[in-house]
């Protein structure tokens, strides 16, 4: 039997904006085994980044959680006071940014900013017991001379030194869950490759569970062991890596896989999937993708489509999947 | 033979380093340092590197956006260096360019008809009627409206703003167009119609490109022949296929090892390299690689490497890289 650690069930989450109310996430439903890594991958405007905001219940107005459950070890997070809440964000879950620039406050050390995590957390420690974890950790991801990088601000650090000093501050309460939030998108793909490598070397080392956002289809397919695709708030599939890019049932999946040139696999023209993202308020009632799809038809644009599974682990939400 | 567009020869571009109350030089930065190459007319030559490798300033450098601090371009078998005024404008006429972002591109106060009209305005072509008819027509042709002329750039998406910057750049029919990092403000889906446009394009109007990108799957996508960068040096240059088959220089190597492949399945990461770039303001001796190089010998501490071709099959191919002298004598 595989151990969940997180459970969202019917996650939904609005902006009341002056247009009218927009939901961002509409009613999502996905399940993260212990250990496992499950990226989530979608372009801009998908609602990506709201999930795991909505998860950590970072949303801010006009945005309001309007519905569903995060169940994370047992306990709905939906449920909680804000005062456990906060025990609960950087504690058990810990969240890493795109860009450690604005994540990290500019005007205290590195060294400073992990240690009020640390106090936030285990408040049975001693001030030279949080120091002492605070180089600890910095040593953890790699930064060489820890002892005196503490005393650094960020914008002492390269990019890649940044983001090492966000997950290490992440990391420094042990948390089970983990989500990263395009932690490399900012980063060149040398450093890209070792922020990768140092992801998953701490997931093994410390069991960690990882939701793992980003809209690059080739750091998806190498970190992940399952993959979500969003498209306008909704899942449109999840299934195992290999399965999903060998075997992409819904269009868009299909279609967004294609348009990306593919490293040693030459083709004359790319695919293309026709006009763009909607707006907000320009969503058909049923599938979201029914504009750009080729497939569509009159039954897409009224209802919405159920995710179902089609083979063993394979989730799709398409009237008529592909292949 | 194909004829060469563009050669340029021992190109560097420095930026003054100025500080304190006299704003007295204390230093350069060397963004671009001795890069020589050709430009063959009709391909797509691609400039890849990461950030900070100087493949953006020797864009601009190509177009005298920035003038060279010292170095040679010859434009069509003429010294574009030495030409000024009216005769620079018209040589200018010929080369355009196309930037990466396309919200800060477009003067937001301008209709997308005045952004169209300017190319034509400061070279004084196409007057009154003849003029809104092949803006019209340049619209139609990068996949747009020619209802779409009196709109403002707010209006449009990143990949439609991205199309009317591509309209401004081919107006007045050049033959070389430097595109720097187009796509890479788009989203994934939008890159793929953006690239299939420049394509088209380059087709259509038989035009060169030179593109610049940090993505190295899009330039295997889109280029004839790619120059690698590392601080402000090309360190290897070489057909596409020959390129990615054979990679010389250790930074193509673990550049091209580097790349997230779509559709392989979770597997263990392994970085490729570790370390990063050196400052270009105080840059390495010898090899500037050397610092992260995994086969440093004493050599590259010392010297710099010549970009030399080391490969008897493919005479295209040259790397600037101690390890293959042995081969070369």
């Amino acid at each position: 039997m595989k151990d969940k650690v997180v459970s969202v069930r019917g996650l939904e989450t609005t902006f009341f904006s002056k247009s009218g109310p927009f939901r961002a996430v509409n009613k999502i439903s996905y399940d993260i085994n212990r250990g496992e890594t499950l990226g989530i991958v979608g372009e801009s405007g998908c609602g990506k980044s709201v999930t795991s905001f909505s998860l950590m219940r970072l949303i801010e107005r006009p945005g309001q959680i309007t519905g569903g459950e995060v169940i994370l070890q047992g306990r709905d997070l939906m449920k909680l006071s804000e005062e456990e809440m906060e025990s609960v964000r950087g504690g058990e879950m810990a969240m890493i940014f795109q860009e450690p620039m604005t994540a990290l406050n500019p005007v205290l050390t590195i060294g400073r900013q992990i240690e009020e995590q640390i106090l936030r957390h285990k408040k049975n420690l001693s001030a030279a017991e949080v120091q002492e974890r605070a180089v600890e950790m910095l040593n953890l991801v790699g930064i060489p001379s820890p002892s005196e990088r503490v005393k650094n601000y960020p914008h002492q650090l390269s990019g890649g030194m940044r983001q090492r000093a966000m997950i290490a501050m992440a990391l420094s309460c042990d948390p089970k869950f983990l989500i990263a939030d395009e932690p490399t998108t900012a980063l060149d793909v040398t450093i890209q490759a070792q922020i990768l490598e140092l992801i998953q070397n701490l997931q093994e080392r410390f069991n960690m569970t990882v939701q793992f956002i980003t809209h690059d289809l080739g750091v998806i397919s190498e970190i992940s062991d399952r993959v979500m695709v969003m498209y306008g708030g909704h899942t449109c599939e999840i299934a195992e890596t290999q399965e999903l890019f060998s075997h992409p049932m819904h269009p868009y999946t299909a279609a967004l896989i294609s348009s990306r040139p593919k490293f040693g696999q030459r083709v004359n023209r790319l695919q293309t999937i026709e006009g763009s993202v909607p707006a907000p308020h320009e969503y058909p009632p049923g599938c979201p993708f029914t504009n750009r799809c080729p497939r569509a038809t009159a039954q897409c644009r009224a209802h919405k489509p159920p995710l179902t599974e089609l083979t063993p682990g394979h989730f799709v939400s398409c009237f008529h999947p592909v292949g | 033979m194909t004829e060469n567009i563009l050669e340029v020869k021992n190109i560097k571009k420095y930026f003054p380093i100025r500080k304190g109350l006299l704003l007295r030089e204390v230093g350069q930065v060397k963004a671009v340092d001795d890069v020589s190459f050709t430009v063959r007319k009709g391909e797509t030559l691609g400039l890849v590197g990461e950030s900070g490798c100087g493949k953006s300033t020797l864009g601009r450098t190509l177009i005298r956006l920035y003038e060279p601090t010292s170095g040679g371009i010859q434009f069509k078998g003429s010294d574009f260096l030495k030409v000024r005024g009216e005769k620079l404008r018209k040589m200018r006429r010929e080369m355009q360019m196309i930037f990466q972002d396309p919200y800060a591109s477009l003067d937001p106060r301008m209709t997308v008809g005045q952004i169209l009209a300017q190319p034509f305005e400061i070279h004084g072509m196409l007057p009154g009627q003849q003029r809104i008819d092949r803006i019209k027509q340049l619209l139609e042709t990068v996949g747009l409206k020619a209802s779409h002329i009196n709109r403002y750039p707010h209006e449009f998406s990143g990949g439609q703003r991205q199309r009317i910057s591509i309209a401004r750049a081919v107006a007045l029919n050049p033959e070389l167009v430097i595109a720097d990092e187009p796509v890479s403000a788009l989203d994934v889906s939008i890159q793929a119609q953006v690239l299939n446009l420049m394509k088209d394009l380059q087709e259509k109007l038989n035009l060169t490109y030179v593109f610049i990108s940090h993505d190295l799957s899009v330039i295997e996508h889109l280029c004839d022949r790619i120059a690698v960068m590392y601080l402000g040096k090309i360190v290897e240059i070489a057909p596409r296929d020959e390129l990615f088959k054979n990679p010389q220089h250790p930074y193509t190597q673990a550049l091209i090892a580097a790349i997230p492949r779509v559709g392989t399945g979770k597997k263990k990461m392994k970085k490729s390299l570790g370390g990063e770039v050196p400052s270009p303001i105080n840059p390495p001796s010898g090899c500037p690689f050397h610092t992260r190089c995994p086969h440093k010998m004493d050599i590259c501490v010392q010297k710099l490497p010549a970009l030399l071709n080391y490969n008897k099959n493919e005479d295209q191919h040259r790397t600037a890289c101690w390890l293959y002298e042995n081969v070369a004598k």
